[in-house]
């Protein structure tokens, strides 16, 4: 019990997140209306810019990537509730252990984005992506594979903000990252192109290529992973240890 | 229901010289000057003081969430980090509110997922008196509800050790007297409890000793009783116009004199040799009291704190 996490902690945490009106709006309906929108009136381009994706296929991964990385960095804001209303205090007098608490909240952050996937698989079939079932589990892997990084950058924002700022950063932050990564049109060349080779939303938008039989993350994608993640994961475990005083 | 290898070892919990200096705008700033406090089993302490005494900083390094630039802190024989990986420890923090979109019967069940042992939900619900309300959610709760509701969070590991900071600062009368109640029947199954308040009647009322701090140092320590004894004062109350206070302030036992009106108000070191040379020089005194001064003369002619003056 003390090595691994309390699955009735792990499921009041899932609980609470499910019940918050703000995760469903901002990780589930947004994402869900813009695809519709955009995806809905380019339903027919099979040949999207020049990539060689079909419009409903290459704006459900845009748009999955968006909803999860919402949904992973939403985490963070989270945390920063739960320090504002100094929970984390709290949490630091119980047996639960930094690892534990870092690992219910990635969990939870993980099942939170595979709501948000499953949501736009389904709208993602009704408009007509259609792929086989492997291509579909690839798929899926690669986007929650480049999940990582954001699930360490949510823990890291949301132990340096307040909840007022963790807001509009993360909307910010998110929009940027999603533009950058070419969620709501391909960026196939220029500044922004060579820019987005660096930053893990451009690859978690790239599965959607993967799964299409293209090209599999190259080396350079897994390395930009790589990179990202221990960076921020080392950010994290700073803004973890440097926040044990009274807020 | 507590068991022996929880509750057995070296069984006390000591404070021994601990300091805490923190980086302040305008210099360093001494929290805590070097404390020595020893806590027996099953004893309730009062750790009193005003705000700025360095009560919380103390709790915090006994809980183990700062760490004392020197001395040394254990719990039953433990490191604090240790005594709070095992359970033994449940504390209420001085600020604080919860987290939402749970009920409070889900919150408290969240918590006790935690705990090796915890005590049954229903039970603790039934001692902090949250059964009521337990299927509310934890943001719709009033401020009174709220503290009882941190209280069954602190209860619900069935902690040897329970830490209160400033517990009853939100509440009212009847929800302070609850609440005390509440901490009485913990207190009944041999816990200890370490609670730091700035209302001397509350220490003076729950406390088993107080330790009274001011600006970082430990002033003083003991029962409640003897502390007040310390100062030793008693007032002495009787309706006696026309008298002169310089006269009153020379009667054996007295140590100083006012007057309201009509009555006479004298602070006595020795009110039985006051009240008979009272009586003697001035026999036409009448409706006399004689109160035992409250923990706060005590706690004021201790800390010497300059507004003292007023009361």
């Amino acid at each position: 019990m003390s090595a691994g996490i309390s699955l009735t902690y792990l499921r009041y945490e899932l609980l609470r997140t499910f019940r918050n009106r703000r995760f469903f709006i901002l990780s589930l309906v947004f994402p869900l209306v813009l695809y519709l929108l955009i995806a809905g009136s380019t339903r027919n381009e099979h040949n999207l810019g020049g990539t060689g994706i079909s419009a409903p296929v290459y704006f459900m991964v845009g748009m999955a990537s968006w909803g999860t990385m919402t949904a992973m960095l939403s985490c963070g804001a989270r945390i920063a509730a739960e320090r504002a209303v100094g929970w984390n205090r709290q949490l630091r007098i119980t047996p639960l252990s930094p690892r534990a608490y870092f690992r219910a909240k990635v969990l939870t952050g993980y099942a939170m984005a595979i709501l948000s996937l499953a949501v736009l698989y389904v709208a993602g079939a009704a408009l007509g992506a259609s792929l086989t079932a492997g291509e579909w589990l690839k798929m899926t892997f690669l986007i929650l594979v480049g999940l990582v990084p954001f699930a360490a950058l949510g823990i890291a924002l949301g132990h340096v903000l307040t909840p007022d700022s963790i807001g509009p950063a993360l909307g910010g932050g998110v929009a940027l990252l999603a533009f950058l990564g070419g969620t709501w049109f391909p960026i196939t060349s220029g500044f922004f192109f060579h820019l987005g080779q660096y930053l893990p939303s451009w690859w978690l938008v790239q599965a959607s290529h993967v799964a299409l039989g293209g090209h599999s993350w190259p080396a350079k994608a897994w390395i930009v992973m790589a990179v990202w993640t221990a960076l921020l994961s080392l950010l994290a475990a700073r803004a973890y240890t440097r926040d044990t005083g009274r807020v | 229901m507590s068991t022996p290898a929880r509750a057995s070892g070296a069984g006390e919990i000591s404070l021994r010289g601990l300091t805490k200096t923190f980086k302040g705008p305008e210099g360093p700033i001494e929290a805590v000057r070097g404390i020595d406090v020893e806590i027996p089993v099953g004893e309730t302490l009062a750790l009193l003081g005003p705000n700025g005494a360095g009560k919380s900083t103390t709790i915090d390094m006994l809980l183990g969430l700062l760490r004392p630039d020197a001395g040394t802190v254990s719990v039953f024989g433990r490191a604090p980090a240790d005594a709070v990986a095992a359970g033994a420890v449940g504390a209420m923090l001085q600020t604080g509110s919860l987290i939402r979109d749970l009920s409070v019967r889900e919150l408290v069940a969240m918590m006790a997922a935690l705990y090796p042992e915890p005590l049954a939900i229903e039970e603790v619900l039934e001692l902090t008196g949250t059964a009521e309300f337990a299927g509310q959610r934890t943001q719709k709760l009033s401020g009174g509800q709220t503290q009882r509701v941190r209280a069954a969070v602190a209860l619900v590991s069935n902690p040897e050790l329970l830490v209160l900071d400033e517990p009853t600062v939100a509440l009212d009368v009847e929800g302070r007297q609850a609440f005390w109640h509440t901490m009485r029947e913990f207190a009944a199954r041999g816990k200890t409890i370490m609670f730091a308040t700035h209302y001397l009647e509350e220490a003076d009322a729950y406390a088993d000793r107080a330790v009274l701090m001011a600006h970082g140092r430990v002033v003083a320590d003991g029962p409640t009783n003897e502390l007040k004894a310390m100062v030793g004062s008693r007032t002495l109350r009787a309706t006696l116009p026309g008298v002169e206070l310089p006269a009153l302030a020379a009667l054996p036992g007295v140590s100083a004199a006012d007057r309201r009106g009509e009555a006479i108000l004298l602070t006595c070191a020795d009110s039985d040799a006051a009240i008979r040379a009272l009586l003697a020089a001035y026999p036409q005194a009448r409706d006399i009291e004689i109160n035992a001064a409250g923990l706060e003369q005590a706690f004021l002619a201790l800390t010497g704190e300059p507004d003292g003056a007023a009361a």
